[in-house]
């Protein structure tokens, strides 16, 4: 298998399932995208949207129901698995539980029938980029759960694969943990620059490590695009509500310019920005606690009047909820903890406050 | 439950320690000096190792096979169970009419003129290995479908995305996490065969090549009432499988024997 590559280009690819009733559903839809060499790009979205189902197609562990895969010119779509040679990290690891650590490593050269001087060579080069020398003679039985992920990722990237395909690498294991191997896998794919595709559904390991994001829900893609991007600028109300815009509220729309919209409720009146065009003469804002501030706006403009319902307090700064006086609740982030009962003024910025069609 | 498994084997052994004449070793020197005793070892062992090794060589390709759930492989399943239900009697039965000289094969065979010679399959040696291969490939299979079917099948998955192909999955997966359940399916089927009796008797030929080891022991027993000798038959009989089957499972301390998931431990 080569080495390297310039794009993997998936052209619809689509996966479908026989559902309930013997009804096909499709668990991916059309995903459409181009990966360049040594990129890092991240499949995020909430569980069962079909993230596992595009990584298994990419692999070749699920046949795909249409569309087509290519590398660079070579189309990849109807090839085995182990005639693609993309190294792939499984969710629950999948190490070979009858093989050492360093066998389990040097298994995919073998295969490949590399030379054992070079096996070696390369085993040991692999063990000392995870960090795990001294520890290949360990049955992965004897593992810690950090350090099995750690073999699994040593064994998928020894073989130099063209594209690295992690599922849910780190979801078995705790936070702080977690953290830590977040690190060491940006700092791996900093040093092989191998191009990578994450799946996770935590959004937070997806804007640390990714260089783009592909939002997805139910087998359709919503976004692709940059961390920061996806982050501040989400395509549609899924995406803003995966990535914690919390506060959704219905109003009326008074007036349209441009992106700009004047929306009026029974106890708020909001400027904000479109993100996405829709009918109707209602629309839905969505904002994120964290650029809610307490006090009043510049001009007194986008300030809301609520009374403080519940604060919760979470180290660095508090949890705020407040309620209107028609019952809307909103939740904020405020650095001064009020008290309960208290009538505060909140206000966000326009560029803040996102627009989207009342779903 | 220990008396139960226990008093009659150390009733059998004190009892093949006291023929009615001679010193105490007298039966074990009787069965190793009689031209009519000592051999029914190697008749029982050529009749029960081939059996054991066809069970399970051929279970195996055919279980890894129908390791996927699938409704045909609850079907085949069912099929097969059969024959462990029917008991060796019936087999033996149902095996006289079809393979036999008159059988429905022999007919076959002839009328289309596949093979004009006369086919003997029943009452000798074949007609045994064919009942023993009957009914013990049935009870090998499921108990090996059983362990393959325990292996986490994203192991195969795993192997292949790092260049293993099929034939490399089953070898380096697949078997060597079998290896301690084939042993164990291994001893268990050739205990079963070491001791045939009913088929040797109705399909082989019980005076000459299928003169097993416990036909040996029931002419002692019921022909001509020396139980002494009899209890020291089963003695040999039990020794002689308990060392191939601890010869097995010693082979067996070669092999990885641990949890057959890759899942965090
Ligand atoms: N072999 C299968 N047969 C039928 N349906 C399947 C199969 N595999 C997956 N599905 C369905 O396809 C959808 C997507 O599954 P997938 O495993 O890709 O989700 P996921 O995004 O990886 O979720 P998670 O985060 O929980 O792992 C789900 O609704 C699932 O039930
Ligand atoms: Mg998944």
């Amino acid at each position: 298998m080569k080495h390297d590559f310039s794009e993997l280009r998936l052209d619809r690819v689509t996966r479908r399932f026989a559902g309930a009733g013997g009804h096909a559903f499709a668990a991916l839809s059309e995903l459409t995208i181009t990966i360049r060499r040594g990129e890092f790009v991240a499949l995020l979205g909430p569980s069962g949207c079909g993230k596992s189902t595009a990584l298994n197609c990419i692999a070749g562990l699920l046949p795909l129901s249409g569309g087509t895969i290519q590398l660079d010119e070579l189309r990849i779509d109807t090839l085995p698995p182990e005639k693609r040679g993309f190294g792939m990290v499984f969710q629950n690891y999948a190490l070979f539980p009858h093989m050492t650590v360093r066998r389990n490593i040097a298994f995919g050269l073998r295969m490949q029938g590399v030379p054992g001087s070079q096996i070696a060579s390369r085993v040991k080069h692999a063990l000392k980029l995870v960090q795990l020398t001294g520890q290949e003679h360990k049955l992965p039985g004897q593992l810690s759960g950090g350090q099995q992920q750690r073999v699994a990722i040593a064994r998928a990237i020894v073989i130099e694969p063209p594209l690295v395909l992690m599922d849910e690498p780190l979801s078995n294991l705790d936070a702080k943990l977690r953290i830590e191997t977040r690190a060491e896998i940006r700092r791996i794919h900093r040093e092989l620059g191998r191009a990578t595709i994450y799946v996770t559904h935590d959004q937070d390991e997806a804007l640390s490590l990714a260089d783009r994001i592909v939002v997805m829900k139910d087998g359709v893609v919503q976004q692709i695009a940059t961390p920061h991007e996806v982050y501040a600028q989400p395509a549609n109300l899924h995406v803003a509500n995966f990535m914690g815009y919390r506060n959704v509220v219905e109003l009326d729309i008074v007036r349209e310019e441009g992106t700009r919209v004047e929306l009026s409720g029974p106890d708020m009146r909001l400027v904000g920005t479109r993100k996405q065009m829709g009918p109707g003469t209602r629309a839905v804002v969505a904002m994120r606690p964290e650029e809610i501030t307490l006090g009043e706006g510049p001009d007194g403009r986008n300030t809301i009047v609520a009374r403080v319902d519940n604060v919760e307090y979470a180290g660095r700064d508090s949890l705020v909820d407040v309620i209107t006086s028609s019952g809307t609740r909103l939740h904020v982030r405020a650095t001064s903890s009020p008290a309960l009962g208290d009538e505060v003024r909140v206000h966000v910025s326009p560029e803040r406050v996102l627009v989207y069609p009342v779903a | 439950m220990l008396l139960l498994f226990i008093y009659p084997f150390i009733y059998g052994l004190a009892l093949s320690f006291t023929p009615p004449k001679g010193d105490w070793l007298a039966n074990y020197r009787t069965f190793f000096t009689s031209d009519h005793l000592w051999p029914t070892i190697w008749t029982t062992l050529k009749l029960a190792l081939p059996a054991t090794i066809v069970n399970v060589g051929v279970a195996l390709p055919i279980a890894y096979k129908m390791r996927i759930k699938s409704s045909y492989q609850r079907w085949i399943t069912t099929i097969l169970v059969v024959p462990i239900t029917l008991g060796t009697v019936l087999i033996a039965e149902g095996m006289l009419t079809y393979f036999g000289p008159k059988g429905w094969l022999a007919q076959f065979l002839q009328y289309f003129h596949f093979y004009d010679g006369s086919i003997r399959l029943t009452h000798n040696y074949w007609g045994v290995l064919i009942s023993l291969v009957i009914s013990g490939f049935p009870f090998a299979f499921l108990l090996i479908l059983s362990y393959i079917t325990g292996i986490d099948p994203v192991l195969a998955r795993a192997a292949s995305t790092l260049g293993a192909d099929p034939f490399a999955q089953f070898r380096h997966i697949y078997l060597p996490l079998l290896a301690p359940g084939l042993a164990m399916c291994f001893c268990l089927a050739f205990v079963q065969a070491f001791s045939v009796f009913p088929s040797a008797v109705l399909l082989g030929a019980p005076a000459g090549p299928t003169r097993v080891i416990s036909i040996a022991a029931y002419e002692a027993a019921f022909e001509q009432y020396d139980y002494s000798l009899a209890s020291a038959i089963a003695m040999i009989m039990g020794f002689v499988q308990l060392l191939i089957v601890a010869a097995v499972l010693g082979l067996r301390g070669f092999f990885y024997r641990g949890p057959v998931s890759g899942g965090k431990g």
